[in-house]
C-alpha cells in the first residue's frame, strides 16, 4: 500500500540547533503510529511538521495524500485532511463546547448552522460529553476538554489525526477516558500519529512504534519489537527509565 | 464679593448655559468622531505592525512611535497653521479631528497589539490546524478574546481623547472650553469656566469609574 503520509529527509533547525536530523518515515492509510522518546527528542516537532505548524528545511519533503506540505493553497488542502489534538487542549474559551466543534466546518467548509450543530452533537455524544454541549470549556475538567478537542478535530472529517502528547497535561484519573476515546478512534480506520508517554496505550493500540532520540529515529517496529525487545541501547535505557519511575 | 458670587454665580451660569451646551455638543461630536476613527486606524495599524511585510511593519512602528512622542498641541498647531502653507487648509473641526485621530490611532494600535499578543499561541495553532485562514482566525478566534483584554485600556484612551478635545479651542474650535472662555469674557465672571470643568468631570467620571471596575473584574483572572 502506498504511503499516505510520506516524510523524506525532514530537517529542522532552531537557529544553529538541529531539532530534526533528516527523518524518513512513511505512514500507511489506517495505520496507527506511536512516537515515543525522551523530551527534547524531536517527536513533537516531527508531528507538528506534518501540518506545518513548524516550518522545516527547503530540501525536506512531506506529502499527505500526495499533496506537498508547502505554504499556500496546498497547505490549506493538507490541513483540511489533517486533524490535530494538542497537549494543552487549546479549546476556544469564548465559545461553547458545541460552537468549538462547529466553527471549522462552518467557516472552512461552509456547512450550514443546523447541519454543523447536528454533526457537533453527534461527535460530542461519541466522545461521551453530549450533555455538556452548552457549557464553556473553562467549566469542564481536563479530560472532558481534551475529548472536546478530539471532537473538534474530527468535525473536519480528517484522514489523519495527529496527537501531540494528548494526556500529558491531564490529572492521572482522567488519562483513561481520553485514551478510551483514542482507542475507539483507532478502531475506525483513521490514520493516527500519536506522540505519547503512555506505553500501555502504545503497546495495545499501535501498529508501529517509533523511538526517537536526539532528532533521529533510533528504532522502529511493532510494539512487541520496540517496547518488548528493543535492540538499541538508547531505547532500552529510555524504556527502563520510563517503566521503573 | 464672596466666593460664590465669583465662581458659582447662578445668574451668570443660567445666562451662559446655552453657550456651554453648544460647546458640549461640539466636544462630544469631536470626541466620538476621533475615538471611532482612531479605533479603525489603530486596528489597521496593529494588523500591519503584527502581520504586514517587513518594510511596512517597520514604517508602522515608526509611525506609532512618532505619534506617541509628539505633543498633541504641537501636532494640532502644525495641522491648522502649518499645512495651509502647502495648500492644505482644514476647518478647525477637521484639523482637530485629524490630530486627535492620528495620535489616538497610534495609542490604540499599541493597545490592540498587546491584546492580540496576550492570546496564547495555542489558539493560533489550533485555528491553523483546523484549516482556518488568517482572517477567520482573527475574526472568529483571536479578536473576540482580545476585546475583553483591550476594553479597559481602550476606554482609558477614549477618556484621554475626550479630554484632549479641549486643546481644539486654540484653533478656534467652538468646543466646550472655547465657549466657556468666551462666556467668561462676555459676563466678566469665571463661573462659566467652573461650569465647563464640572461638565467635563460629570461626563468623564462615570467612564473613569467603569475602567477601574473593569480592571478589578478582569484582573481577577476571569477567562
Amino acid at each position: 500500500m502506498a504511503a499516505f503520509v510520506s516524510i523524506r529527509n525532514l530537517r529542522k533547525f532552531y537557529g544553529s540547533f538541529q531539532a530534526l536530523k533528516g527523518i524518513d518515515l512513511e505512514i500507511a492509510k489506517g495505520e496507527v503510529v506511536c512516537v515515543v522518546g525522551p523530551s527534547g527528542s524531536g517527536k513533537s516537532t516531527l508531528i507538528r511538521c506534518i501540518n506545518r505548524l513548524e516550518t522545516f528545511s527547503d530540501d525536506s519533503e512531506i506529502r499527505v495524500d500526495d499533496i506537498p506540505v508547502v505554504p499556500g493553497r496546498s497547505l490549506a488542502k493538507v490541513r483540511a485532511e489533517v486533524g490535530m489534538v494538542f497537549q494543552s487542549f487549546n479549546l476556544f474559551p469564548h465559545l461553547t463546547v458545541r460552537e468549538n466543534v462547529m466553527l471549522a466546518p462552518r467557516r472552512v467548509r461552509g456547512t450550514g448552522r443546523g447541519d454543523a450543530a447536528a454533526q457537533a452533537d453527534r461527535l460530542l455524544a461519541r466522545v461521551g460529553i453530549g450533555e455538556q454541549a452548552d457549557k464553556y470549556p473553562g467549566n469542564l475538567s481536563g479530560g472532558q476538554q481534551q475529548r472536546v478537542a478530539i471532537a473538534r478535530a474530527l468535525a473536519m472529517e480528517p484522514q489523519v489525526m495527529l496527537f501531540d502528547e494528548p494526556t500529558s497535561a491531564l490529572d492521572p484519573e482522567m488519562v483513561g477516558e481520553v485514551l478510551d476515546v483514542m482507542r475507539d478512534l483507532a478502531g475506525t480506520g483513521v490514520t493516527m500519529v500519536v506522540v505519547t508517554h503512555e506505553m500501555g496505550f502504545a503497546r495495545q493500540v499501535a501498529d508501529r512504534v517509533i523511538f526517537m532520540d536526539g532528532g533521529e529515529i533510533i528504532e522502529t517496529g511493532t510494539p512487541e519489537q520496540v517496547l518488548g525487545a528493543p535492540r538499541e541501547p538508547r531505547t532500552r535505557d529510555f524504556l527502563s527509565a520510563v517503566l521503573n519511575h | 464679593m464672596d466666593i460664590f458670587e465669583t465662581f458659582f454665580n447662578t445668574e451668570v451660569l443660567l445666562r451662559t448655559w446655552p453657550l456651554l451646551m453648544q460647546g458640549l455638543w461640539v466636544t462630544v461630536q469631536l470626541g466620538v468622531a476621533s475615538i471611532v476613527a482612531g479605533l479603525i486606524l489603530g486596528l489597521f495599524l496593529a494588523m500591519v505592525r503584527l502581520y504586514g511585510p517587513g518594510p511596512v511593519r517597520l514604517l508602522t512602528r515608526i509611525y506609532i512611535d512618532i505619534f506617541r512622542s509628539i505633543p498633541l498641541l504641537v501636532l494640532l498647531i502644525i495641522v491648522y497653521y502649518a499645512l495651509p502653507f502647502v495648500g492644505l487648509r482644514l476647518s478647525p473641526f477637521a484639523s482637530a479631528m485629524s490630530a486627535l485621530t492620528l495620535v489616538s490611532g497610534a495609542y490604540t494600535a499599541e493597545i490592540f497589539r498587546a491584546g492580540i499578543e496576550a492570546i496564547p499561541r495555542g489558539q493560533f495553532e489550533a485555528s491553523a490546524a483546523l484549516g482556518l485562514n488568517h482572517r477567520q482566525t482573527m475574526t472568529d478566534v483571536i479578536l473576540p478574546q482580545a476585546v475583553k483584554i483591550v476594553i479597559p485600556p481602550l476606554t482609558n484612551n477614549s477618556i484621554n481623547v475626550v479630554k484632549d478635545t479641549a486643546l481644539a479651542s486654540v484653533v478656534a474650535m467652538p468646543d466646550l472650553l472655547k465657549q466657556a472662555t468666551q462666556a467668561q469674557a462676555l459676563a466678566a465672571n469665571p463661573s462659566p469656566l467652573i461650569g465647563a470643568a464640572v461638565i467635563y468631570i460629570a461626563f468623564l467620571w462615570p467612564l473613569v469609574w467603569a475602567v477601574s471596575r473593569m480592571e478589578r473584574r478582569f484582573g481577577q483572572g476571569a477567562r
